[in-house]
């Protein structure tokens, strides 16, 4: 079987597994990173997002053959350190505003949460009520507000 | 030690009208206490003037409360040697706050740090009766006063124990944070004492006094959810992500109709050759196949050349179920009244109860005996339903119930922890079975369709009868009340479903307004969908149509929908939380054409609730655009003010979660959600296909306002905004466009995607995620 390797959550990675297998199913069954969610397998729920290279983006919806040796995959696991903390100011955020109920969808809205937060500071902007309608997680527990809210004041720390 | 501790009971004059609650002390190494599970205030608490329908005197969660008097199983407080307590939850945890709720009522009682409370869930445990199901909004009316029991007679005998070693009254301690304390100085915490306090060899009885309401610290205090660090770190661990030897992933090939079946696999030796795929098994409801990655079983599954037999409604789509549905609705008793009377008709279409994380199971099945994980609501039932159908007793199947990611109704049945064990039976080999998204939509459990037909009629100002007639596809209650006596009664072909439906029925509806003569009756019809109570039953549909109707009255009759609202109400309670809605929410302020306010009230579960939502209407917000070609956007809820009664708030900052999640659900059934029936299955797929609120649906503004606490129990909280919020919604909508609806949701009659491919019955997933990166 062909092997493929990356850096996962800033460690060096190598799988046995097929090329087309996507790389939700990698990181959940093969290496036992299961942060990162299945909701649709579609690239519609969200719930999988994870950084490649410091961009949102959803392994459901990508074979493994097409990451690179270079790429940098975090996942949840992985966001802390990307800030040399014991968590980043989205999930301080998150706990200030006490966000989750069930919590399934969590580690990808907050993924989705700091790429946008970027995202939007690279362009020179402060967050605004569009920027957050433009998310497209869905969190079936209904906590959009909370999420708004979250966002908001994480941004500030960031 | 300055801070002042809290003193034993006894010491306090006032406490002799204070009730004593038993409890056991159980036998074990360590301290447990143990308490029969039932609640003790399963009495009506209302004294209502006029005729009161069944929900006034007794509703939903009393009836379950009462049903369980006889139960005999104890749930039991532990206190551990470092110095922390234990409790094993029977009740599932989907993200309602339950297991946070039950750690504050512990660390209230025990005067214990919260962060010193560890909850888990119990097994199924068939001795405790219907006492293991979460559902009704029933959990934290039912659990309030026997767990905080338990842990008021661990900390009297922590107490006691202290007070003998070191030869002192008891009256002269104190409790604080977990340490036992004399004037003395002298001092010593929870684990030090906890073996001194066991009672290592016999059970015996003990009585404690509990808590005024007003001592409270903890509870009614705002508290973060206990498993929040766990969540945001992405550590919290559903089934999918345990880790049971040799379970590896399987899925399941659907039929293109509901409960179709196979008849025969054309290529099972080809797909088991296919990397990476184990198994290959016909099971009652598809072809289960089983692999080293759930990728490779959509691969398979996908492959798989399978033969169906029909399924239970493929000649049904939406509109030969309402022709049926019309055809049942019972007469109503009162002739038109010409221009003295409001005729209404409203439709539900059917809606889906599927939470963002698809229906799993784990089941290990051996030759003698079989383990089972999943999130289950009723695991008694699930547990005698499976080892019925491995044919094994009952004590060699365990049943482990594990936190959920999300319920809304779906995991009172355990369908899919069924077919887990049918499957890993037929293969001999332990599976992670995990239905797909578009299984999920299709196949699962729904919130069937029903029509409310509401006649109202009036004179000289005054309301003089008020009928409803509710009549719907069969609500599945075949779960019963948890245990299977009820679940049996359910099931039976006489009576069965319909008196069992009627039962919930009229233990959840009531009106609250002074109309005269009320009516309201439920009939079903009996096609055999897949269906389930979905977050708060009845009441959304019924609610919704009952105050769509009342703005109509006080139209008719020249009066603004809040006088005419605070005339008719029979409760105080009700009237003050409308007051309160009107005053934050602003009722009757400026908005632009095409933007509106509505209104409205509910009451259940001993909770009372108003709602006050606008809603814009305006072509500009109707068709803002949307990340999402499939997504849709129509009227959007720009603000939302919620003020809840909910007698004695145990967690306001959960409550208020609650609420939020109920109004977001609320919406989806009112403005964009539904399934579309074709030819016996839902069209719907996807998220972009079934529109469940998005951000760009969730009201910017949301107000949620807590009543002070005037009871001294809670009522239930889960459930309690949806009804009210659709409602409202509904009644702004109304008023922004100027015409009532009567079909729901209101994009209904619009098909705003494309279908997925009814066969394979999951499509494969996209390979162009980096094409979407941000
Ligand atoms: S599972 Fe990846 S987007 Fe839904
Ligand atoms: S918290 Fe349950 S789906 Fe978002």
């Amino acid at each position: 079987m062909p092997t493929h390797t990356f850096q996962l959550n800033g460690t060096r990675v190598t799988v046995d597994v097929a090329d087309d297998v996507r790389l939700l199913w990698v990181l959940r069954d093969i290496l036992g990173v299961t942060g990162p969610k299945y909701g649709c397998g579609l690239n519609v729920c969200k719930a999988c997002t994870s950084h490649i290279n410091g961009k949102a983006f959803n392994p459901c919806s990508v074979p493994v053959s097409q990451i690179k040796d270079s790429d940098e995959i975090t996942t949840i696991e992985g966001l802390p350190a990307t800030v040399g903390a014991d968590l980043h100011p989205m999930q301080e955020a998150w706990l200030e505003e006490d966000v989750a109920q069930c919590g399934f969808c969590q580690p990808g809205q907050i993924m989705a949460a700091v790429a946008l937060v970027h995202k939007v500071r690279a362009e020179g902007r402060q967050i605004t009520d569009e920027d957050l309608d433009g998310l497209r997680n869905i969190c079936r527990c209904g906590t959009y507000p909370r999420i708004r809210t979250a966002i908001k004041k994480a941004a500030q720390n960031m | 030690m300055a801070a002042p501790g809290r003193p034993m009971p006894g010491t306090d004059p006032t406490e002799v009208h204070r009730r004593k609650f038993l409890g056991y002390l159980v036998a074990a190494p360590t301290l447990a206490v143990g308490v029969q599970l039932f609640a003790s205030s399963a009495k009506a608490d209302a004294a209502i003037p006029t005729l009161p329908q069944p929900e006034d005197i007794l509703d939903l969660g009393d009836a379950q409360n009462l049903a369980a008097l006889p139960t005999s199983g104890l749930i039991s407080v532990e206190i551990n040697t470092d110095g922390t307590a234990s409790f094993a939850l029977p009740r599932a945890e989907v993200g309602q706050g339950m297991t946070t709720t039950a750690a504050m009522l512990i660390a209230e009682e025990l005067d214990l740090p919260l962060d010193k409370v560890h909850i888990t869930l119990a097994d199924a445990r068939p001795e405790l009766m219907m006492n293991q199901l979460t559902g009704g909004s029933n959990s934290v009316r039912s659990m309030y006063t026997p767990i905080r029991t338990a842990a008021a007679i661990a900390r009297a005998q922590l107490v006691n124990t202290a007070a003998k070693q070191w030869g002192v009254p008891a009256s002269q301690l104190t409790t604080k944070d977990g340490v036992v304390a004399h004037k003395s100085g002298r001092s010593a915490h929870y684990g030090e004492l906890t073996k001194a306090a066991a009672s290592t060899t016999t059970t015996v009885a003990a009585d404690v006094t509990l808590k005024k309401s007003a001592d409270f610290t903890i509870v009614g205090t705002p508290q973060n959810r206990i498993d929040a660090r766990d969540i945001v770190t992405g550590r919290k661990v559903f089934a999918m992500d345990m880790k049971v030897p040799g379970a590896l992933p399987a899925m399941v090939r659907r039929p293109p109709t509901i409960n179709g079946t196979v008849k025969s696999i054309n290529n099972k030796a080809a797909v088991l050759a296919m990397p990476g795929v184990t198994d290959v098994a016909a099971i009652t409801y598809g072809v289960g196949v089983r692999a080293q990655t759930f990728g490779q079983c959509i691969d398979a599954l996908r492959a798989l050349d399978v033969t169906w037999g029909p399924g239970t409604v493929d000649k049904e789509s939406d509109a030969t179920v309402l022709q049926k549905l019309k055809a049942a609705t019972l007469p109503l008793a009162v002739p038109p009244l010409g221009a003295l009377s409001v005729d209404a008709e409203f439709v539900f279409n059917f809606a889906s109860n599927a939470a963002l994380e698809p229906d799993n199971a784990i089941a290990d099945v051996r030759s003698d005996s079989a383990e089972i994980w999943s999130s289950l609501k009723i695991p008694i039932t699930a547990k005698e339903d499976i080892a019925a159908m491995l044919g094994m007793p009952l004590d060699k199947v365990k049943v482990h119930v594990v936190t959920g990611g999300g319920s809304f109704g779906r995991h009172l049945f355990h369908n899919v922890a069924a077919e887990a064990a049918e499957f890993s039976k037929k293969i001999g080999k332990p599976v992670k079975l995990m239905w797909s998204r578009t299984d999920d939509f299709r196949q699962g459990r729904t919130h069937p369709m029903s029509i409310n037909r509401v006649r109202a009629t009036h004179l000289l100002g005054n309301v003089l009868t008020f009928e409803q007639r509710h009549t719907s596809v069969q609500t599945d209650f075949s779960h019963g009340l948890g245990e299977v006596l009820t679940a049996t009664a359910a099931r039976l072909p006489v009576g069965g479903n319909l008196s069992f439906a009627e039962t919930i029925f009229l233990l959840t509806q009531s009106v609250p307004y002074n109309f005269g003569v009320v009516t309201q009756l439920l009939n079903e019809i009996p096609l055999r969908f897949n269906t389930g109570s979905m977050r708060n039953i009845y009441s959304p549909n019924v609610v919704t149509a009952l105050e769509l109707v009342v703005d109509e009255l006080a139209k008719k009759m020249g009066k603004d929908p809040v006088a005419f609202r605070r005339s008719f109400l029979r409760d105080a309670k009700l009237r003050a939380v409308l007051d309160k809605a009107v005053e934050v929410g602003q009722w009757g302020r400026a908005l632009p054409k095409g933007v509106a306010q509505g209104i409205a009230v509910h009451s259940e579960y001993r909770g009372a609730v108003a709602v006050l939502t606008e809603v814009d209407c305006r072509p500009e917000t109707v068709n803002r655009p949307v990340p999402t070609s499939e997504g849709v956007t129509g009227p959007r809820v720009t603000k939302a003010t919620i003020v809840v009664d909910a007698g004695l708030p145990l967690n306001p900052k959960g409550l208020e979660a609650q609420m939020i999640g109920g109004m977001n659900d609320a919406i989806a059934i009112i403005l964009t959600s539904s399934l579309h029936i074709k030819d016996g299955l839902p069209l719907e797929g996807s998220w972009d296909n079934y529109f469940y609120t998005r951000q760009w649906n969730t009201p910017p503004e949301v107000n949620v306002v807590i009543m002070p606490a005037n009871s001294e129990t809670p009522s239930g909280a889960g459930e309690l905004a949806v009804a009210p919020v659709a409602a409202s919604v509904a009644c702004a909508y109304a008023r922004a466009v100027g015409k009532m609806p009567t079909t729901f949701p209101i994009n209904h009659g619009t098909l705003s995607f494309e279908p997925l491919p009814l066969e394979p019955s999951t499509p494969q997933s996209p390979t162009d995620g980096l094409d979407h990166t941000f």
